[in-house]
């Protein structure tokens, strides 16, 4: 039961960490794929090591130190890589309506600038 | 399901994972800006985290775990960096 239980989250772990990874691939700019590797890809590697965990005959602290450490620091570093992104002027493809951070943070227009 | 099928069961989830991998390489590759690479390095060190769960689970030693989690650990760091120096050097080309 426990052996079906952890092979059942590794293996939704790896199709969610697939998804996201064919999602890194097909879409169109930096923004939405950053959508697809941070939210399928946090939930995939989570889920794996957590099927880890219930599997394997290993001292639980880690592995737990591990999911709480993914849960925290990978939506906030792709918020940091998002920010940064945006300030750097990477291109918004298929936005629907108005920039809702136009005013907000300063852009950068694309290239034109010194240093 | 026995003990002995576990590392089979995690040799043959290392193929998807594989393949994922390839996706993300081949995204760092190509990418055209900097952000898509540095999003593209995020997703590498998360299927790398995912690789040493697996391993851990195939050879049985939980020692692989720490492995996963010192990837994490750097990959924030990193990340953190990138961030700051796209940040300050603007001009995503």
């Amino acid at each position: 039961m426990r052996a079906v239980a952890g092979i059942g989250l590794l293996t939704l772990g790896v199709l969610l960490v697939l998804v996201a990874a064919i999602g890194l691939v097909r879409l169109p700019d930096a923004f939405q794929r950053m959508h697809a590797a941070t939210k399928a890809g946090t939930l995939g590697t989570t889920l794996i090591v957590g099927g880890a965990l219930v599997l394997g005959d290993v001292t639980p602290v880690t592995g737990a130190l591990t999911i709480l450490f993914l849960l925290l620091t990978l939506p906030t570093g792709a918020q940091l890589l998002g920010r940064a992104a945006y300030v750097a002027g990477e291109p918004l493809v298929g936005l629907v309506g108005d920039d809702p951070l136009d005013g907000v943070l300063e852009r950068d227009a694309g290239g034109d600038r010194e240093g | 399901m026995s003990a002995m099928a576990l590392p089979m069961v995690a040799a043959m989830l290392a193929v998807p994972l594989c393949a994922a991998l390839a996706l993300a390489g081949w995204r760092m590759v190509r990418g055209p800006g900097t952000a898509d690479r540095f999003v593209a390095f995020d997703m590498l060190t998360a299927v790398a985290t995912g690789f040493a769960a697996l391993t851990a689970i195939a050879t049985g030693r939980s020692g692989f775990l720490d492995i996963g989690l010192g990837i994490a650990l750097i990959n924030f760091v990193a990340t953190a960096a990138f961030a700051l120096f796209l940040e300050r050097k603007g001009d995503g080309r």
